[in-house]
């Protein structure tokens, strides 16, 4: 009887990991590092994000962060916060820094120190989280309304671009879309105060975030 | 392959001196391990669930709602919310001692199983739900469009005898609390979904019944 060789031909399950591999680095997206873990709470609904988003998350805690989908609808953002709030001066370095900045979550006199600070450094920055419940300083406010027009004036831009490129395009998907992101554990009457501040400003169409779980059949 | 090549070899050129031939194996291991490391890392860093919008309209702020006396309402049910415990009446609020002189109402409690809330909305939205199956067949069987089937489903989620339903939370619910109930009110196509602000009567009576 011939001794089998101990050495096997390992080219196949080779190619495999590296088909593997490749397909999980084409997969995975970088997730952009949050300033807040939220743990997000589950439903049935399975309608996507859309693209031109306002998006407020809620910690645990009740601290408020903003976050917006749209640079150059950021840029026209801080600019017209820099005309209201006269104490808050941004150079030109930290505008652009600020429109490239995912979800942030501070004061606007924080502004300028939490722009510097790396994504690392935001996660521990000691903040308070953006005023809402005072109502002489409601700074969720301030970011909602001017967030609101300057995503209005984004999504004209892009829907006349979609029009110029022959494409059918509905108004209605270039309007933006205001999400609630809620931690499980926030109190709502948290949550409540925050949706209060949007239905101010007459925005009652909310959306929360959530994670899909199956439909009872 | 991935074998790490032997020096000399059979028996048969012992003594013989000739170059020594270098074999064309590589020894891939290394590749090997770096290949599943990476593979490691990537199945386990990578979701795949994107996470999802949920829609929800809230009624729009009016001035001075204060002194416009309550709407009678028909075939609703109003949900109490407090910490992970959900209670519920139907219809109509009525105090201790009202001046209509109707019982005052009870709060029921209820919970997230299928014979909790899901029964008592299927039961009360049962309306529509019909209206749902009926649409439902008519569409495969060919006798209806999609669009068509759109819009009266919105129409039938408006009708009179829809089911309504009102939340109502106390300062001890969590967004949990309230999104799981949103959540169960969509699966039983619930159109009219209303988040308003507790009364102070009704806060007292969950407060008593919660303790």
């Amino acid at each position: 009887m011939p001794k089998s060789s101990p050495s096997i031909d390992m080219t196949p399950m080779v190619d495999l990991a590296f088909l593997l591999v490749t397909f999980f680095m084409l997969a995975a997206s970088i997730r952009p590092s949050d300033p807040v873990d939220v743990d997000i709470p589950t439903s049935i609904s399975d309608v996507a994000i859309p693209a031109n988003v306002v998006l407020v998350t809620i910690d645990a805690g009740g601290r408020v962060f903003f976050k917006m989908s749209d640079s150059e609808a950021k840029r026209e953002l801080i600019n017209n916060m820099m005309s209201k709030y006269k104490g808050l001066k941004l150079t030109e370095k930290q505008v652009e820094e600020f429109t490239l900045m995912e979800t942030f979550g501070c004061t606007v006199s924080e502004l300028p120190q939490y722009i510097d600070l790396s994504s690392d450094e935001r996660r521990q920055f000691n903040t308070p989280g953006i005023p809402y419940l005072d109502s002489t300083n409601n700074q969720l406010k301030d970011w909602i309304y001017y967030g609101n027009a300057a995503a209005v004036n984004s999504g004209r831009t892009a829907f006349e671009d979609a029009q110029i490129m022959g494409e059918n395009p509905e108004v209605k998907d270039y309007l933006p879309k205001f999400i609630l992101r809620v931690d499980s554990k926030t109190l709502y009457a948290n949550a409540q105060k925050v949706i209060d501040v949007f239905r101010d400003l007459d925005l009652n169409n909310l959306n929360f975030i959530t994670s899909l779980e199956m439909a009872p059949l | 392959m991935a074998e790490i090549a032997e020096g000399g070899g059979g028996s048969h050129d012992k003594g013989k001196k000739r170059a020594k031939k270098s074999s064309t194996k590589v020894d891939m291991t290394p590749m090997v391990d770096l290949a599943f490391l990476l593979l490691t890392f990537f199945v386990l860093t990578t979701t795949f669930a994107k996470p999802k919008v949920m829609s929800l309209v809230y009624p729009a702020k009016l001035e001075d709602t204060d002194d416009t006396p309550p709407q009678k309402i028909n075939n609703a049910i109003t949900f109490l919310l407090t910490e992970d415990k959900i209670f519920y009446y139907e219809d109509e609020f009525f105090a201790k001692g009202n001046a209509q002189g109707e019982p005052p109402t009870v709060l029921k409690e209820t919970n997230f199983d299928p014979d909790g809330v899901r029964l008592l909305l299927s039961k009360g939205n049962k309306y529509v739900i019909d209206e749902k199956n009926r649409l439902e067949k008519l569409v495969e069987s060919k006798q209806m469009v999609d669009s068509t089937f759109t819009k009266l489903i919105v129409k039938a989620k408006q009708d009179k005898r829809a089911l309504k339903v009102l939340i109502k939370t106390d300062d001890k619910a969590t967004c949990k609390n309230f999104i799981d109930l949103v959540d169960e009110l969509k699966i039983a196509d619930i159109g009219m979904i209303a988040p308003v602000e507790i009364m102070k009567s009704e806060l007292d009576l969950l407060k008593e019944k919660s303790k």
